[in-house]
């Protein structure tokens, strides 16, 4: 069980990392990382799952069904749109 | 078991912050995405062994459902309209952490207060941001047209974000959770999310839709510690701050504040605006061609225009042939050319134009006073010099491209009109500024042809 301070402690170092990794990023990619970070929490997933699994009740079922639908949604229509734009890019010079 | 849960998402969780830290080169971007995703199908797939998990058939319907219809579209849309969809696929996300919280308040078993007020705080941002964006989406899709504003909308708006806020006490401090107000509650952060982004112009949405993406991610984050998920807390709060923080840099390159973009409309406040002196001097592709043909530096300005017109495989093909008769060609990008910083690169990156050919603001603007044609196509706001010059403009103070100190000024242009602003444009009327009527891919034509037969 994740409680109390170390929670606080993951969220804490996890909100720097996030700080880090975007603040020297050119402005080219700004497009491409939000659409990233959004296939990122695309994590979402993962939780929809566990929830739909432990529903009792059909309406939990319901709700859970649609969860697992919108997060899967999230989750490769962030990749795909992703991939798209960032296979896009290449150097003048030499290889791609 | 359960270990080897736990290491796959902490591997999962690895994989996320090596990928999105990939994806800030543009050396390394490409496969950034698919360290990341790696980390995603660690994570599902080791999520099926989850103990006492039953629904499976279901689940994975569900889940063949939702990722075949946003493979298909995420695949078919083209890169002009990819702002819109990024807002869609978030929207899901946001829904998603809401379908989370409702199903666990109607379980109802929470091991402390602590679990319970995260999950209807998660509950309450990710509702929040899947209606706002939904509404981005329709914004920037064109199914609404038009900004909606009505008298004392900022206060009926904070009504109805304090009914949700003391809906959302009820829940957390309520000891038997009735189903009535979960629903009430989802219904007004639900309506609170669509009113929010309602009266925001489509000029603004980009702010917006990076605002949303980052409100998910902090609603998964909080989703996260009421399943006890380390990998959805640690990928949803990284996507939290890093969402924060592009928010930030794009609100900046638009010289508005986030609290701005959110609760004043652009334009509506718009003081007297001077007359501009001057005509629009009309120039034929032609002379036009012979202008670039013979300079010695050429920067293009591309807008989204460009983009709307289809025109940027033939700029590319224009820009090709300038650098065979060794013209120096540039592309100057404005931070919010586009529809969202980088879009412009992107849309240029589709067709074949080397990234290192592009310019930022702050590494071009220099170069202006020594350069010989200035080609601005369907760009229109961030080149004007009203925002340097007058005060009284409603861009004044915005960062723009300083075309207007090029020696000759070339703009194709499909008519007379304003800019998505509404506001006019002082570089058209300049003196050493001609205006290229017509088409943009037509012209762009045009111009090829003319350098060709010289």
């Amino acid at each position: 069980m994740i409680e109390g301070m170390t929670a606080l402690y993951i969220f804490m170092l996890s909100a720097f990392t996030g700080y880090e990794v975007i603040s020297r990023v050119p402005v080219i990619l700004h497009t491409p990382l939000m659409s990233g970070s959004n296939f990122v929490h695309g994590i979402v997933l993962v939780g929809a799952m566990v929830a739909m699994g432990h529903a009792q009740s059909p309406l939990e079922q319901v709700i859970g069904f649609l969860g697992v639908a919108l997060a899967a949604g999230n989750a490769v229509g962030g990749y795909v749109v992703t991939e798209r734009m960032l296979e896009m890019f290449k150097s003048s010079k030499g290889k791609n | 078991m359960d270990n080897i849960i736990e290491i796959s998402y902490f591997i999962a969780a690895v994989l996320f912050i090596l990928g999105l830290k990939r994806m800030s080169s543009p050396v390394t971007a490409r496969d950034g995405i698919i360290w990341a995703g790696a980390g995603m199908l660690v994570a599902t797939l080791i999520t099926f062994l989850h103990p006492g998990m039953h629904n499976y058939v279901l689940m994975t319907t569900a889940i063949f459902v939702g990722g075949v219809a946003a493979f298909w579209s995420g695949k078919k849309v083209a890169m002009t309209d990819m702002p819109q969809m990024i807002a869609l696929y978030n929207g899901m996300g946001g829904g998603a952490a809401g379908a989370i919280a409702a199903v666990e308040l109607l379980k109802g078993e929470f091991h402390s207060q602590t679990f319970l007020t995260l999950a209807v705080l998660g509950a309450l941002i990710g509702s929040v941001s899947f209606s706002g964006s939904l509404i981005a989406f329709a914004k920037l899709q064109g199914l609404i047209r038009r900004p909606m504003r009505f008298p004392g909308q900022q206060y009926f708006n904070l009504a109805v974000f304090l009914i949700a806020l003391g809906l959302a006490a009820t829940l957390i401090f309520s000891p038997n959770l009735a189903g009535l107000v979960i629903l009430a509650f989802f219904a007004v952060a639900l309506a609170y999310g669509f009113l929010m982004a309602l009266p925001i112009g489509g000029a603004d949405m980009p702010v917006v839709i990076s605002l949303f993406n980052a409100l998910t991610g902090l609603a998964v984050a909080f989703e996260g510690f009421v399943l006890n998920n380390a990998a959805m807390i640690i990928a949803g709060t990284v996507v939290g701050s890093a969402g924060t923080l592009l928010t930030q840099l794009m609100a900046k390159a638009m010289n508005r504040s986030i609290g701005n973009v959110l609760f004043s409309s652009f334009g509506s406040s718009g003081g007297e605006e001077a007359a501009v002196e001057g005509s629009m001097k009309p120039i034929d592709a032609a002379d036009a061609g012979i202008m670039m043909a013979y300079a010695e530096r050429v920067i293009i300005i591309p807008g989204y225009g460009m983009a709307v017109a289809q025109a940027q495989h033939k700029i590319w093909e224009l820009t090709e042939l300038l650098r065979k008769r060794d013209v120096d060609v540039k592309f100057a990008i404005h931070p919010v050319a586009g529809r969202m910083p980088g879009h412009m690169n992107v849309l240029l990156a589709e067709a074949n134009v080397p990234y290192d050919l592009l310019y930022d603001l702050d590494e071009i603007n220099a170069a202006f006073p020594q350069t010989d044609v200035v080609l601005v196509i369907g760009a229109n706001d961030v080149v004007n010099p009203s925002a340097r010059t007058n005060p009284e403009s409603p861009i004044y103070g915005m960062p723009i491209l300083d075309a207007d100190k090029a020696h000759n000024v070339i703009v194709i242009k499909r008519g007379q009109g304003k800019g998505f602003s509404g506001v006019e444009n002082a570089l058209f009327f300049a003196d050493n500024t001609r205006m290229l009527y017509g088409d943009g891919q037509a012209m762009a034509g045009e111009l090829i042809q003319a350098i060709k037969e010289l």
